[in-house]
């Protein structure tokens, strides 16, 4: 059939080619003869049947619950230790801090709480400060923040947005930075000492620096002024955010991570996507690759308790954890592909039997033996 | 020309409603028009004329000025779009939006604007043509200039006189007030406008008869009032008023219609009466209904649900959102955010803004981009069925036409399928096929041959452009063209100026040949053996006129064959013509020719242009037309000389003598005329009707041709004997109720007074005279009677047109005794007609037979396959014409519509109340044929018994496969014929739930003599009473209306006018491409946008859903994890291509099989791909997979440090890849486009995610996306996420996929592996479809959800696609050996059912008495072959085999009375039928007794051959069987 017509269409065009004057103006409108207009491009055409399926459902599973097993073993190799330190609890140490409701009280109330670590961390250990039911993902929370200003934009500095309202500004002075999230930046401040076998408190260093991404440090943070080092006088006639107790400025002591650019500010600034997260807050790095990172032994948590809570029945924790490949400590992704494979193994199975005890019957009455 | 009329005309109407208004004050009921010469300006304000329309007409909805503002207006009336306006301007208000609001406009101005630029090109189409239109030339007099100047359609006003030149359309509707016609007459074609290609006379309005000389109009100063413009095409009234207060009449005979085409007149003047919009033409398209398909339809509820879900949605958010608030009380947590103004929002204000916020962010959920998508995919598809190669015609090179855009899934799903029968099924060319004279059957297998040779070039269609052919018939083709040169430059310079070149060529096709004269209807190939005898015959006469014998002494036989020719010849009112005048006439010659004799002189003044005018009450326009100009002329002239005729035959008779003037050497005029004819080749035929035209050429072809016809005499070149003139003495004309027409003239050679009668069969064989009985003579009549009536019988049952002609010799007393009373009747006051038609009557008495002709209205190809196939689709179809009964009925025989072995009930009814009670009858009939089934089968009794009660509460459906919820009824193997005077009692609002009732339980139905009218009506209370999806095919502008009413309007653009084609949704060139266009493109698109809307559903509900799932996580903040632009672009750009791409190209079960498998079709007619189930499972499934979509990466993630937005945008591109295979897994052919469709996706989506996250570092806000996408990349747990989530979220899908495809194949299923199979086994298959079939319909009933119908559902599939399947062997068996007479107890029921008594016009149900018997017979085989699948293909044999088996009993039964047929079948409700038959005239004894001889005869033959079918049946399994033949026996 198909042969037939493309001999039609051969003699067609012979036709206009060659027949008289008065056709060979008019153009055949003899549609072209192409697979894609004729709608024949060659095409593979699966059919879904049990047969057919079948091997892929068994493929899946045989590659899904090895790459589950892999993963579910990383992630149980990750160490990692959590503590609350939100003193709920009359015996928590925190308990008179977390009282407090008070966002720039002039007495930093501070406590501290020990624990122990009963597996040394050996590689380089992060930590974290966690808050639950903190929804840093509330739509008008989200949207209150001026980027430009946190770019170094001068006139957003002295200008801020108006999605910065109700923190656009305060005593008639531009806020800087504005906006709710930088109104609500997280300011506990949390110090960990080892407890040596022998008493002695040792401060393990925490840095601070390199916990933002680098795009967001370099990038998207800048502080207005260029390279003027004197912040102080770049945010001269702004306002410091309403629940700050200091201004952005007297953040820190580095100037390359002072103002705009601290990291602890850039990472809240990072708004979490579920109520309950974690944010990185320093990291203890590898010292040598003979002693483990943190010991095996006793800790204290010392916390300069700032940070209300309990208005939305937050908590807070300190969290310590090493990192694989993979991220933090999570064995949901290891099980889920050890079950989504034994499913569709399951499932392989069961379709065998419909292939077999069905499958050839379609086929019976579809071909003749 | 008459584009314009298929247009949508919204605009026009108003407009024109407009000026009825303005004009309603001014006037009382009629319009009064002066001629505009009269005045100085034809706007002038003294110019009555003034407040008519103009000529121009504009059908465009938009100016330049008014686009953008009427566009969007109109664009707003859709609500969608008002919706996603208010969307987007809600984003504008602060408190409540969520995007960017600049953004947020971006899908919505998208969307309007390519609306906006579809209509805008549409519009832009219509404005060129309106123009093309306006700007055609006519000529109108000028009152400065005084003579006709050119001027354009669209400055023609009413009033203006306007001159017509031959072949050129009407301009406007225009009052002939002169013509050059001798007869003051004009012709005209009304292709454009009734579809009709003969030509129809118009009369010079009656003052202006008798004008001797050229008509001025300075000169003209009377005034018409007639009637406001109206849209009946049948009717014009009104009357000229003249200075001198003298009144004429106005007919329709008189006004030329805007569109048709001047024929045959080389010039005619006239005055416009109703110009541009007001035109009959133009008034008579009311603008085409707004279509909107079905599947639209069922997505429209689908989209409300959406809304519903979304506003549920919202709300569950918003108390959430509220409750959320209220738990934290006074204790303002730091995260919320207290309004801009600094005050605190109380939880239930807040809960309000949170559901409008979320009322945009879920917005996707309502699909905005469905909608165009759904547009994008539909004009992909009709560019790809324009594009199709098999719906392409090469010799009109025409393609099929899409001009709606917005249904081409309701090709898909068509239920009802209402055809014309001429120039759609037909090809509307009558051609000689065979005949027989006295008694012996000349078969013409030569012609067979040559006609079967038209139909391979028509196949290889490519015949037609090539020159110089070596086939001689190709020679007369060429030959016939080069005399038509100077015709077509003509007409091509007419058509030129029109602009379209396509147009222009149609239009030189159309003039290329006079009507019905194409060379197949005119090159027949004599049968040798006749010839011979023609030879022999003539020779013989020439013999005898030598030698002064009298002619009685020639052979019976022969003196019957010179007879049959010369009635064929000029028993007719055909028009000779030559060809270099093109449709000029030749008899104007003959009528400047000198009156010789006063013999001459009485002779022309004869009454023979009396006519019977008993025609007035039939419909048709030719009858009428012809005899009212004879008429007028014959008031005037013929009532003395009919007086002296009178004495001039007492005369004759009391010499006796016989008269010499008819041997004398014709006269010097002929002689003239001949030389003419010579010089200019071969004559022309102009007839009124196709057979007439189709006769004449058969007749000349044996060299007995017209050459000349003068009012009063017609003059026959016969070979060796030259010219012979006969003196025409009368011409009864056609009508519908005789069913012949006669004329009397007085036969040169014998001169005798001889009347020759040709019409229907069935009435001319009971007018013949009885044969003598006792001497041989007699015998031999006698057996010329079997004989005729047995080839006619064969004839009929080929699908043949039959006609018989007879003759009779009058004596002289005999003829001036009835010629008394004929005057009398003539000059009648009252009661003309009827006495008239008594006239007639007395006439046509004891004729004596000389033979019968077999005419073919050709069918167009493969007509009867594409029905079958069609049927086998499970598509009713209907036919709905504008023809006679019996041709109608003979066609939808040769179509296979009708089967020879169906009952069939015909309606025929003179009042309402006859009506009624027909129907009645009928319903009764149905039921108690039903009844007597029931017996055996009580669950199908309760079926029927269900419907007919709930006949008056609207029924769902009629087609049983029509839905789920539908109560089935039975089609019965019943055809049902109804007339149209009927019809329209039986669509009037009291019987049409009855008539619906009688017709859809009939398996064909056949409405003839109908009007446009009619036909719209019958498609609209099948489409409103029966809810099903209709399809309309016609080519005539009769068929427009039907057209429009129809969900689908298919015109077919052959060689008739184009006003079907511009009403039509789809415009086809051959009834056949229906077949492909329903089956393959149809199913397909229908599939694929079933597919792609239900995809579309999921895909919104499972992107939003993922949002849905985050308010519990964020506080229901309305805060979302998706950046707002893949929000906004999802639909738009990132998953956008694929699904178009495969909505376009997907293609479920090749194109081979769903033609080999009509069965695949209802998959579509029952909606089998988009349930409204599907929805709710496509919904849910959505939400399924956006849970898992969702969780996976919340567990992933959970509890880390993740922000929002780094965790959104792997939850995105998760959604995206699953979407994408979700559409794979759904996507049944996977062509490079689909592979590179969704790689483009996913590229896409990757490259702009990476370009945005690097573009801007401080824009975008909330998101503020920078460097997102490029960490994420870098994160082996995002490849992870990505690997698990899609296969987790379709796992279900594709599960459930693989076990439907094994456990429970659709048909389509099984379509799709026969696909996949080898080509040889394919086929192997498909012949042994009946197995498969079987299955296929047990799995339609098995789909069905209501068990208790499940079982007749399953025999109605069965029921009919076996039904269907056997007849095509037995259409092989006809064509190979036509001259064996088969089964003449299955020809006869057409036949007989054709037989009607002719003035006997009580209401009658006319069921044949044959196929009542054979249904009668069949009585209890009935039973179980509706209730048992398994028996269904004896039942069909076993009819035939039972008379062979048992000629015997068949016998007894036909000699004894038509009473015994009845009474002999033991049924108790069968005493129904005896009623019904007993009304009908009884069948004339001698027919039956000859089909039983005949059929003892041949039943040897017949015998082996149902051996063998039987044995053919036998293969298959049957327990049935031996029952069955017992029962029989």
């Amino acid at each position: 059939m198909m042969a037939s017509s493309y001999n039609a269409k051969e003699e067609d065009g012979h036709h206009s080619g060659a027949s008289g004057p008065g056709s060979s103006t008019v153009k055949s409108r003899k549609p072209d003869n192409t697979a894609f207009k004729q709608q024949r491009l060659p095409a593979w055409q699966p059919i879904l049947t049990a047969g057919t399926v079948l091997p892929a459902f068994f493929v899946i599973g045989l590659i899904f619950i090895p790459i589950g097993i892999g993963l579910y073993v990383t992630s149980n190799n990750i160490k990692e230790f959590e503590i609350d330190y939100t003193g709920i609890d009359m015996s928590s140490p925190c308990f008179n801090c977390s009282q407090s409701f008070s966002w720039n009280s002039s007495v930093p109330c501070k406590c501290s709480l020990a624990f122990s670590l009963d597996q040394p961390f050996e590689s380089n250990v992060f930590m974290y400060y966690g808050l639950s039911n903190f929804y840093q993902n509330h739509r008008r929370y989200v949207k209150s923040r001026d980027d430009s200003q946190l770019n170094g934009d001068s006139f957003s500095l002295t200008n801020p947005s108006k999605e910065c309202e109700p923190y656009r500004t305060s005593e008639n002075k531009p806020i800087a930075p504005c906006g709710a999230i930088a109104n609500s930046l997280f300011n506990d401040t949390l110090e960990l000492f080892y407890i040596d076998p022998n008493g002695t408190r040792t401060p393990i260093p925490l840095i601070k620096k390199g916990i933002a991404w680098w795009t967001d440090k370099h990038v998207k943070f800048r502080n207005p002024g260029g390279n003027n080092s004197n912040l102080t006088a770049i945010f001269q006639g702004t306002s410091k955010p309403v629940n700050w107790r200091k201004p952005v400025y007297e953040l820190d002591t580095d100037p390359e991570n002072n103002g705009f650019i601290n990291e602890d500010f850039i990472v809240w600034m990072r708004t979490a996507a579920l109520p309950t997260f974690r944010k990185l807050y320093r990291i203890i790095q590898k010292k040598n690759n003979m002693t483990p990172t943190l010991p095996r032994g006793n800790y204290t948590l010392e916390v300069t308790y700032n940070y209300p809570v309990r208005s939305f029945e937050g908590r807070k924790r300190m969290i310590l954890s090493t990192i694989s490949w993979m991220g933090g400590k999570n064995p949901f992704l290891g099980i889920a592909y050890i079950t989504v494979g034994s499913v569709c193994f399951f499932l392989g199975v069961v379709l065998l039997i419909i292939h077999h005890k069905y499958g050839n019957r379609n086929n019976s009455s579809d071909i003749p033996n | 020309m008459a584009r314009e009329i298929g247009e949508p005309r919204e605009a026009k109407s108003s407009k024109v409603k407009q000026q009825k208004k303005r004009r309603s004050k001014k006037e009382s009921k009629t319009r009064t028009v002066h001629a505009n010469i009269l005045y100085d300006h034809a706007k002038g304000d003294d110019n009555p004329n003034r407040h008519y329309a103009n000529n121009k007409i504009k059908t465009t909805k938009y100016t330049l000025l008014s686009f953008l503002p009427k566009n969007l207006f109109e664009q707003f009336h859709r609500f969608a779009n008002v919706y996603f306006v208010f969307i987007a301007l809600l984003n504008f208000v602060p408190v409540v939006n969520a995007f960017q609001p600049e953004l947020a406009l971006a899908p919505v101005v998208f969307i309007l604007s390519v609306t906006a630029i579809k209509d805008l090109w549409e519009d832009y189409r219509r404005h060129r043509s309106d123009k093309e239109i306006n700007h055609m030339d006519c000529l109108v007099y000028s009152r400065t200039e005084r003579r006709y100047v050119e001027k354009y359609w669209k400055e023609l006003r009413v009033g203006d006189f306007v001159r017509l030149r031959c072949n050129e359309i009407l301009p406007a509707d225009v009052l002939l007030l002169s013509s050059s016609d001798p007869d003051r007459l004009c012709h005209i074609e009304t292709a454009t406008l009734d579809g009709e290609t003969n030509l129809k006379q118009r009369q010079v309005v009656r003052s202006f008869l008798d004008l001797d000389c050229e008509f001025d109009p300075c000169k003209y100063n009377s005034v018409i009032e007639c009637e406001k413009p109206n849209n009946d095409l049948n009717r014009f009234r009104g009357y000229i008023i003249h200075r001198n207060g003298r009144r004429d009449g106005l007919y329709k005979d008189n006004l030329l219609l805007r569109g048709c085409t001047v024929r045959n007149t080389e010039e005619a003047l006239g005055i416009v009466i109703y110009a541009g919009h007001e035109t009959k033409a133009m008034l008579n398209n009311n603008g085409p209904r707004y279509k909107r398909s079905k599947l639209e339809r069922q997505m429209n509820v689908d989209v409300f649900w959406c809304v519903i879900i979304l506003l549920v949605m919202c709300l569950f958010c918003a108390i959430g959102h509220g409750l959320w608030m209220y738990q934290y009380g006074d204790k303002r947590p730091v995260f919320d955010v207290l309004s801009p103004e600094g005050t605190d929002l109380s939880p239930a204000l807040s809960a309000i803004y949170l559901f409008l916020t979320l009322i945009i962010v879920f917005q996707v959920l309502v699909p905005i981009s469905l909608f165009v998508s759904i547009e994008i995919v539909k004009i992909c598809q009709v560019y790809f069925i324009h594009q199709d190669m098999e719906l392409y015609d090469e010799e009109t090179d025409s393609q099929l036409q899409c001009r709606a855009l917005n249904i081409t899934e309701d090709l898909g799903q068509v239920q009802y399928i209402f055809s014309d029968k001429t120039g759609t099924l037909t090809e509307n060319k009558m051609v000689f096929r065979r005949c027989t004279v006295a008694g012996v059957e000349y078969s013409h297998d030569a012609n067979a041959r040559r006609l079967a040779m038209y139909q391979e070039m028509d196949s290889e269609e490519e015949e037609c452009t090539s020159h110089g052919g070596t086939l001689p018939r190709r020679d007369s083709v060429t030959s016939h063209q080069s005399a038509k040169v100077v015709l077509r430059s003509q007409s091509t310079k007419s058509h030129r100026r029109t602009g379209s070149r396509a147009e222009a060529k149609r239009a030189s096709i159309l003039s290329k040949h006079t009507a019905f004269s194409s060379p197949m209807e005119k090159d027949i190939t004599p049968d040798p053996e006749l010839l011979e005898k023609v030879n022999d015959c003539a020779s013989q006469m020439e013999f005898m006129r030598f030698h002064s014998q009298p002619f009685s002494h020639l052979p019976s036989d022969l003196s019957d064959i010179i007879d049959f020719f010369i009635a064929l010849t000029i028993c007719n009112t055909v028009v000779v013509s030559s060809p270099n005048q093109p449709r000029q006439k030749v008899r104007r010659f003959e009528l400047k020719s000198p009156v010789k004799t006063i013999e001459d002189f009485i002779k022309r003044f004869t009454p023979s242009r009396l006519t019977s005018g008993s025609n007035s009450s039939s419909s048709s326009s030719l009858v009428t037309t012809r005899s009212a100009s004879h008429k007028a002329c014959s008031s005037i002239l013929s009532s003395p000389s009919a007086e002296s005729t009178l004495t001039k035959l007492d005369e004759e008779r009391s010499r006796g003598g016989t008269l010499d003037h008819a041997f004398s050497p014709v006269p010097p005029s002929y002689d003239e005329t001949k030389s003419l004819i010579q010089e200019e080749g071969e004559l022309r035929y102009e007839a009124e009707s196709p057979d007439e035209a189709a006769l004449v050429y058969a007749a000349r072809a044996y060299k007995c041709s017209l050459v000349g016809r003068l009012p009063d005499q017609v003059t026959v070149e016969l070979p060796h004997l030259g010219k012979l003139n006969f003196e025409l003495l009368h011409t009864l004309g056609f009508d519908s109720t005789r069913k012949r027409m006669s004329v009397v003239v007085k036969h040169p050679l014998t001169d005798q007074i001889t009347v020759y009668t040709k019409g229907a069969d069935s009435v001319i064989m009971d007018l013949i005279s009885p044969p003598a009985t006792d001497h041989s003579k007699g015998k031999r009549q006698r057996k010329i009677l079997f004989k005729t009536q047995n080839y006619l019988n064969v004839y009929a049952a080929d699908g043949l047109r039959t006609l018989c002609i007879a003759k009779k010799v009058l004596s002289k007393e005999e003829y001036a005794s009835w010629l008394r009373r004929h005057l009398e009747a003539e000059t009648a006051i009252q009661g003309r007609e009827e006495l008239l038609f008594e006239s007639a009557l007395r006439l046509e008495t004891n004729l004596h037979l000389l033979g019968a002709t077999g005419i073919e209205d050709r069918l167009q190809d493969g007509v009867p396959e594409t029905i079958a196939s069609l049927r086998k689709a499970g598509l009713q179809i209907w036919v709905l014409t504008g023809d006679k009964q019996e041709t109608a009925i003979n066609i939808a025989y040769a179509c296979k519509l009708l089967d020879p072995e169906e009952e069939i009930i015909t309606l025929n009814a003179e009042s309402q109340e006859a009506c009624a009670v027909l129907l009645e009858e009928s319903l009764h009939y149905i039921q108690a044929k039903f009844l007597c089934n029931a017996s055996t089968d009580q669950h199908a009794s309760r079926v029927y018994h269900q419907d007919y009660s709930a006949l008056h509460v609207p029924a769902p459906a009629c087609s049983p496969y029509a839905s789920l919820h539908t109560v089935p009824f039975l089609v019965h193997r019943l055809g049902l014929v109804i007339d149209g005077r009927t019809l329209a009692y039986a669509l009037e609002k009291s019987l049409e739930d009855k008539f619906l009732a009688v017709a859809r339980s009939c398996r064909s139905v056949l409405c003839c003599r109908s009007t446009p009218l009619q036909k719209s009506k019958v498609v609209k209370l099948v489409r409103n009473k029966l809810k099903v999806m209709t399809l309309a095919i016609g080519d005539g502008a009769n068929d427009v209306s039907m057209i429009q009413v129809a969900d689908v309007g298919v015109g077919i653009s052959g060689q008739e006018g184009m006003q079907a084609v511009m009403a039509s949704d789809f415009a086809l060139p051959r009834f056949r491409n229906l077949q492909k266009l329903l089956l393959v493109h149809g199913h397909w698109c229908y599939s694929r946008l079933a597919n792609m809307i239900l995809y579309f559903f999921y895909k919104n509900a499972m992107f939003v859903a993922l949002i849905f799932w985050y308010q519990f996580y964020c506080g229901f903040s309305g805060s979302a994890m998706i950046d707002q632009w893949y929000l906004i672009f999802f639909n738009l750009m990132f998953s956008a291509f694929p699904q178009l791409i495969t909505a376009t190209l997907d293609k479920d079960v090749s194109a081979a099989t769903l033609q080999d498998l009509p069965q695949l079709y209802m998959n579509g007619q029952n909606s089998e791909e988009y349930k409204p189930y599907m929805f709710w499972m496509n919904m849910i499934d959505a939400f399924y997979q956006s849970l898992v979509c969702f969780f996976i990466p919340y567990f992933a993630y959970s509890d880390s440090d993740v922000d929002l937005f780094t965790w959104g945008t792997p939850i995105t591109t998760l959604a995206l890849l699953t979407i994408l295979l979700h559409l794979g897994i759904e996507t049944k052919t996977w062509t490079w486009m689909n592979w590179a469709s969704i790689v483009f996706s996913v590229c896409l989506f990757f490259t702009v995610a990476l370009c945005y996250n690097a573009s801007c570092p401080t824009c975008y806000s909330p998101s503020n996306p920078y460097w997102t996408m490029q960490r994420l990349l870098t994160d082996p747990l995002f490849y992870l996420l990505c690997v698990i989530t899609p296969i987790t979220a379709l796992l279900p899908r594709y599960f459930y996929r693989a076990c439907q495809g094994t456990l429970f194949p659709s048909p389509v299923h099984i379509g799709r592996q026969l696909d996949k199979l080898p080509t040889e086994i394919r086929r192997h298959l498909l012949s042994q479809t009946r197995v498969k079939l079987g299955s296929l319909g047990a799995l339609f009933a098995s789909r069905s959800s209501s068990f208790a119908f499940s079982r007749p559902l399953t025999k109605q599939s069965q029921r009919q696609e076996k039904a269907v399947a056997p007849p095509q062997p037995k259409s092989t068996e006809v064509t190979d050996t036509p001259r064996s007479s088969k089964h003449p107890e299955n020809h006869l029921g057409p036949s007989q059912k054709k037989e009607k008594r002719s003035h006997s016009q009580s209401q009658r149900s006319r069921v044949s008495a044959l196929t009542d018997l054979l249904d009668n017979t069949q009585g209890p085989l009935r039973g179980p072959s509706l209730t048992d699948t398994d028996t269904l293909p004896y039942t069909r044999e076993l009819p035939r085999t039972g008379p062979v088996l048992e000629p015997a009993t068949l016998t007894a039964a036909v000699e004894s009375s038509d009473h015994a047929w009845v009474t002999s079948t033991p049924l108790l409700p069968q005493t129904e039928c005896i009623q019904l038959t007993l009304s009908r005239p009884g069948v004339s004894p001698v027919i039956p007794n000859e089909r039983s001889s005949e059929s003892g005869l041949s039943s040897d033959q017949r015998f082996l051959s149902q051996e063998d079918r039987m044995e053919h049946t036998q293969t298959s399994d049957c327990p049935k069987e031996n029952t069955l033949k017992t029962t029989f026996l």
